[in-house]
């Protein structure tokens, strides 16, 4: 846990640093206005990359979990698309995803308090939909 | 001969703070990772602390309830984190100017796409492209371009912040 804790404080000073925690800053990356966004993705991803691949080369299991190292492979189908898509026009429409929204109210931006509500509610209601056209989701679920 | 587009049209603002952003996010869920071997993504923030209030039994699989203390403690770490380099730099207290149904809108098909498409940003983005899982990359290339035609439609119907 206060490992999590320490994450979450770099990642967050990383997004108020990259200034991704402003909408405007994403819009004006998705309008060609400033290309900057990809050097936040790119560097962080090959940051990433990097600590993965060395890190887990030394390492066999996480120190303090005891977890072994798995890739993150999610299963490729079509709700991948379609989610990407849905995504793509929120983002698009607000400048706005989950982590830089949490990271946009620590830098004192109370009104992202409308899209991190947005987002409550669009994952509840994807959820409560997704529970009812899926038995086999609730009937694993009914375990605990 | 005068180049098409020189280095300051395309980053007005330079790129150290991308660059410097960018390499602290991606070490920060490297750490998390190293140390736990908990691919640290934002979204699922989301369906796990709507099981403290729902009685819906997608929010309460079994992966959410385990995670979902420290997914609030990781949350409220990016908003401090976020706020201690505000204060840090004197960039507290800015607010956005994009219209409130954009936010509102937005958030709700943000938080729609990241539960249907199994991951955000930073779970896919960073995470995932880290790691060059297939899945990641074509769910990140498919929101890249989508929200890209998304703004450009909205900037050329008009809509500022």
């Amino acid at each position: 846990m206060p490992l999590v804790v320490v994450g979450g404080l770099i990642f967050g000073f990383g997004l108020g640093l990259s200034h991704m925690a402003r909408p405007e800053v994403v819009l004006d990356f998705l309008q060609f206005e400033d290309f900057g966004l990809l050097f936040v993705m790119g560097v962080g991803s090959i940051v990433a990359g990097a600590a993965f691949a060395i890190g887990t080369r030394f390492l066999d299991r996480a120190p303090l979990t005891g977890r072994a190292y798995a890739r993150r492979l999610k299963s490729f189908d079509r709700n991948v698309l379609t989610g990407g898509v849905v995504f793509g026009v929120g983002w698009g429409v607000s400048g706005i995803c989950p982590g830089a929204a949490y990271a946009s109210l620590g830098i004192g931006n109370y009104p992202i308090l409308l899209a991190i509500a947005g987002m409550f509610v669009g994952a509840y209601a994807q959820g409560v939909w997704r529970g009812r056209s899926d038995d086999a989701d609730s009937a694993v679920a009914t375990g605990d | 001969m005068e180049p098409l587009v020189t280095f300051g049209e395309l980053f007005p603002h330079g790129i150290w703070r991308y660059a410097a952003g960018g390499a602290l996010i991606g070490l920060g869920v490297a750490a998390i990772y190293l140390g736990t071997a908990i691919p640290a993504g934002a979204s699922t923030f989301l369906e796990s602390t709507l099981s403290y209030v729902s009685d819906v039994p997608r929010f309460n699989r079994a992966k959410y309830v385990a995670s979902r203390d420290w997914r609030v403690a990781f949350t409220l770490s990016i908003v401090a984190g976020a706020a201690v380099y505000a204060v840090a730099f004197g960039d507290f207290g800015w607010t956005t100017e994009v219209s409130w149904w954009r936010l509102l809108g937005g958030g709700v098909l943000v938080g729609i796409g990241t539960r249907i498409g199994k991951g955000c940003t930073s779970g896919h983005g960073i995470c995932g492209v880290g790691s060059v899982a297939p899945t990641s990359l074509v769910n990140v290339a498919t929101f890249l371009v989508v929200a890209i035609v998304t703004a450009q439609l909205l900037q050329a119907a008009g809509v500022t912040p």
